[in-house]
């Protein structure tokens, strides 16, 4: 089988609004959580977020695409055009089909529904925008991105809420490592932030009120970002063939499903998608120097996670939890992880976790807090575990 | 009301142009406006003149409604306002 290579990348998540600023923040360790400024913020219990701020959706797109473009398809756009051109790539002159996309994504165009059903429900209309459907509909970034590249070959969006990304990425890699593309982009895009997602997720009861402190005795929840992250993914023999540069090589993969609880983690689960990922690229736990945890902030997760880590790992390597810095990117959370993963594999700088006050005794983990920390990492593996118990895990090395 | 200045600044705003470079015998077709740009003309007459508009973007030409240039456009309105009053 082929291995598989990441050539480009590009993001847009409330660190920055490139891959390049978004990995200074997070070696800086500077967290980009802040007050809401969204409409009806008012009436929001939780009124803190890691928003994407000032975003100029005007300057990056015409008035005819931007009819067409939910925000979290803007968001794509802008990480994929970033990640073709960091790859050296340009747009196929007639639809290749041995290239194409998967992303990832929880909401899909959730503010465009939501701004249908206030113009129906709140403002008693009877029209809505004639796009909202090919705005709100989960593939619409997806293909957003094949049209504008001419990425002609297999594309899909996958929907697995907090480990989409991840799911996208893991199955992009297993496509081109078996044959059925050379190319792929894959990532996610969300753009949750909006009164009535950030009210569903109130429902839940599991959203912080005033920071994400990720296995910190003090965690007392997720706060929410936004964003997305996209990845040129390529058979290495073809990379090395053009002279492309390699970011990190994705080594594997692995998924598990808890078949427990809808919201509630289990740790055999997650531990069983690690070992997953771990034999999927040949590595033993004493080759990982690094692990990017789901760590949400949140009790459950946290120690459910920490519990996993112990059980493959024993004690376990150096543990970050970058949501303390972008906030819980939902279904582009593993994607715009994965950019931390790559300033750990490729620059040797664990990206800190934010916010951390007090060890908490059921978590043991040697968690890099405060400062980011200088390591030589050779390999890691990116954790994502999704409500409804889906569990996805990325092991890559360096490239 | 003048409806030919409405919709002539409707298909302008489309078209990415002046209003004032717009005349009646211009094709909707040559101004750029395509399928997706003719579906959000309708929703912006629909709007602005709180008319519905026959339109199925299946049968483009059965409901009557002339989509061809900008003074068919101003005509097909005029008609339909012209019904709702009588």
């Amino acid at each position: 089988m082929r291995r598989v290579v990441i050539t480009g990348m590009g993001t847009v998540n409330a660190l920055g609004q490139d891959a390049g600023t978004t990995m200074a923040a997070l070696a800086a360790g500077r967290p980009a959580i802040a007050p809401l400024e969204i409409r009806d913020a008012a009436r929001l219990s939780i009124r803190i977020g890691a928003g994407v701020r000032d975003w100029n959706a005007d300057a990056r797109f015409s008035p005819a695409e931007l009819s067409l473009y939910d925000r979290a398809t803007q968001f794509a756009l802008t990480a994929g055009a970033e990640a073709m051109a960091g790859a050296g790539l340009g747009r196929a002159a007639t639809p290749d089909i041995r290239a194409g996309v998967v992303l990832g994504t929880a909401g899909g165009g959730l503010q465009s529904a939501e701004e249908s059903y206030r113009t129906v429900f709140e403002a008693g209309r009877d029209r809505v925008h004639p796009f909202t459907v090919p705005r709100l509909m989960h593939n619409a970034a997806t293909s957003a991105l094949s049209i504008r590249w001419g990425l002609g070959g297999p594309s899909f969006t996958v929907a697995t809420a907090c480990a989409s990304s991840n799911h996208a990425i893991g199955l992009a890699f297993q496509m081109v490592r078996a044959g059925a593309a050379d190319l792929m982009l894959a990532g996610g895009a969300d753009a949750m932030l909006s009164f009535a997602g950030i009210k569903a997720w109130e429902g839940l009861r599991v959203l912080s009120p005033d920071g994400c402190r990720p296995f910190c005795a003090t965690r007392n929840g997720m706060v929410m970002g936004e964003g997305a992250a996209v990845f040129v993914l390529e058979a290495r023999d073809r990379a090395l063939a053009r002279g492309a540069g390699i970011l990190a090589e994705i080594a594997g993969f692995g998924m598990t499903s808890d078949a427990a609880d809808m919201v509630l983690p289990n740790p055999e689960g997650a531990a069983a998608a690690m070992r997953a990922a771990l034999d999927d690229a040949g590595l033993s736990p004493r080759d990982i120097g690094h692990i990017n945890a789901h760590g949400t902030g949140t009790a459950a997760n946290d120690r459910s996670e920490a519990s996993a880590i112990h059980a493959v790992f024993g004690e376990g390597p150096p543990v970050t939890a970058t949501k303390s810095l972008h906030g819980h990117c939902i279904g582009a959370a593993g994607a715009v992880e994965l950019v931390a993963c790559i300033l750990a594999l490729r620059d040797g700088v664990i990206a800190p976790v934010a916010g951390h006050v007090a060890a908490d005794p059921d978590i043991g983990l040697d968690l890099v807090t405060g400062h980011a920390r200088k390591a030589g990492v050779g390999a890691l593996l990116s954790n994502a575990f999704a409500f409804g118990g889906l569990n996805a895990v990325l092991a890559l090395r360096q490239g | 009301m003048d409806v030919a200045a409405i919709v002539t600044a409707i298909l302008a705003r489309q078209a990415v142009r002046d209003p004032a470079t717009l005349r009646p015998g211009m094709r909707l077709d040559d101004l750029g406006i395509d399928s997706l740009g003719r579906v959000e003309v309708v929703f912006a007459i629909e709007e602005q003149f709180d008319l519905s508009v026959p339109f199925n973007a299946n049968t483009p030409d059965a409901g009557g409604f002339d989509l061809t240039s900008v003074g068919s456009v101003i005509a097909a309105v005029e008609a339909l306002l012209g019904e709702g009053r009588g």
